[in-house]
């Protein structure tokens, strides 16, 4: 199974500790908004929405250094757009999993 | 190089803005959730360079750029490669930059930038494009046992993952090559390449034909993936 890091992260910030700290705040910050946008949507059955909630979600799996899972998350998207929902639970255990990563990260 | 950043998402816009500020020349002048304030910005403002998210609520980033009567240079950053061929249709768009942007990436797309606007307008010569600059690189060279060899790009056919390695499959020889799938992928011309699944790109010039779910080319049969599926039947001239 797949496990996020900062391999990115590290790799960008060039060793630019303060940068790595706001970059990490700015995802934790506008993480939830994303996922609870997702959920409502996938509540409703508002599958084209949701591809979108989709879409924005894989560029933190990118930022989290999760390659293969951004690759389940375009097909996902491209689910979702055709009313699938096939790869919903291994996108959400995703999900999880990045929420319990971000929560051992300190920003002191 | 005056430059604004418009993009929904505020980890890409702290990401394109720590970008820039590893280049001198550049000066980031404000950043927009919506292109919006962004349309109002510019009404008031002149601006050298536009770092654009194409996918935005309400309003794509190629409505944004509808919208404006002399766009500057822009730089589109996307999570999605499906738009690259709508790109090309722009003359204003320099680069394509896919998501997570990474700092070789983004500095390439600064020289073109660079290139761009010191294109010798006076000699009435049309404005570079990706396409045009693209166009312009014929090999490139890969690492193997301490050699660089050049391999021309129109001999290559077929270019598989192998766990670390890739194996670049040409009309002469096959190389097996210490490196990533998305580390060749932005070497490669996007008029000739293109990933049809998370494992392969291919020359899809030299695609002899195509069934439901994959692609003969050569010899090898290549699995299509769905998500890459539009994005190949877009490339090709179908009757």
């Amino acid at each position: 199974m797949e496990k996020p890091s900062l391999k990115y992260i590290k790799e960008l910030s060039g060793g630019d500790t303060d940068f790595e700290k706001k970059l990490i705040a700015v995802v934790k910050a506008e993480l939830p908004g994303e996922m609870a946008l997702y959920k409502e949507n996938m509540e409703n059955h508002a599958f084209a929405k949701a591809a979108e909630n989709v879409h924005k979600l894989k560029h933190k799996f990118g930022i989290l250094s999760l390659e293969k899972s951004y690759q389940v998350a375009i097909d996902y998207e491209e689910q979702l757009l055709q009313g699938e929902i096939g790869l919903g639970k291994e996108f959400e255990s995703i999900l999880e999993r990045i929420q319990d990563f971000l929560l051992t990260l300190s920003l002191e | 190089m005056n430059c604004i950043i418009v993009d929904d998402e505020m980890a890409a816009r702290t990401i394109v803005a720590h970008l820039c500020d590893q280049v001198e020349s550049l000066n980031v002048i404000d950043q927009f959730s919506n292109a919006m304030q962004a349309i109002k910005f510019l009404n008031k403002n002149d601006i050298d360079l536009i770092f654009l998210d194409i996918h935005m609520p309400d309003f794509t980033g190629f409505d944004f750029i509808n919208t404006l009567k002399n766009p500057p240079k822009i730089v589109l950053t996307t999570s999605d490669r499906n738009f690259a061929i709508e790109a090309f249709e722009y003359d204003c768009i320099v680069d394509y930059l896919v998501k997570p942007i990474t700092l070789p990436r983004f500095m390439k797309a600064m020289t073109k930038v660079q290139n761009v606007k010191a294109a010798p307008a006076a000699l009435g010569e049309e404005t570079p494009t990706v396409a045009s600059e693209i166009a312009t690189e014929k090999e490139m060279y890969v690492n193997i046992d301490r050699r660089l060899i050049k391999i021309e790009f129109d001999k290559i056919y077929l270019i598989e993952a192998k766990g670390d390695y890739i194996l670049i499959k040409t009309d002469d020889k096959s190389y097996t090559v210490h490196s990533t799938l998305k580390k060749i992928e932005e070497k490669l011309p996007d008029s000739l390449f293109l990933k049809i699944h998370r494992s392969y790109i291919i020359n899809f010039k030299r695609i002899i034909d195509i069934e439901d779910n994959s692609v003969l080319i050569e010899k090898d049969v290549v699995p299509i993936s769905r998500s890459n599926r539009p994005e190949l039947m877009r490339r090709l001239n179908l009757l």
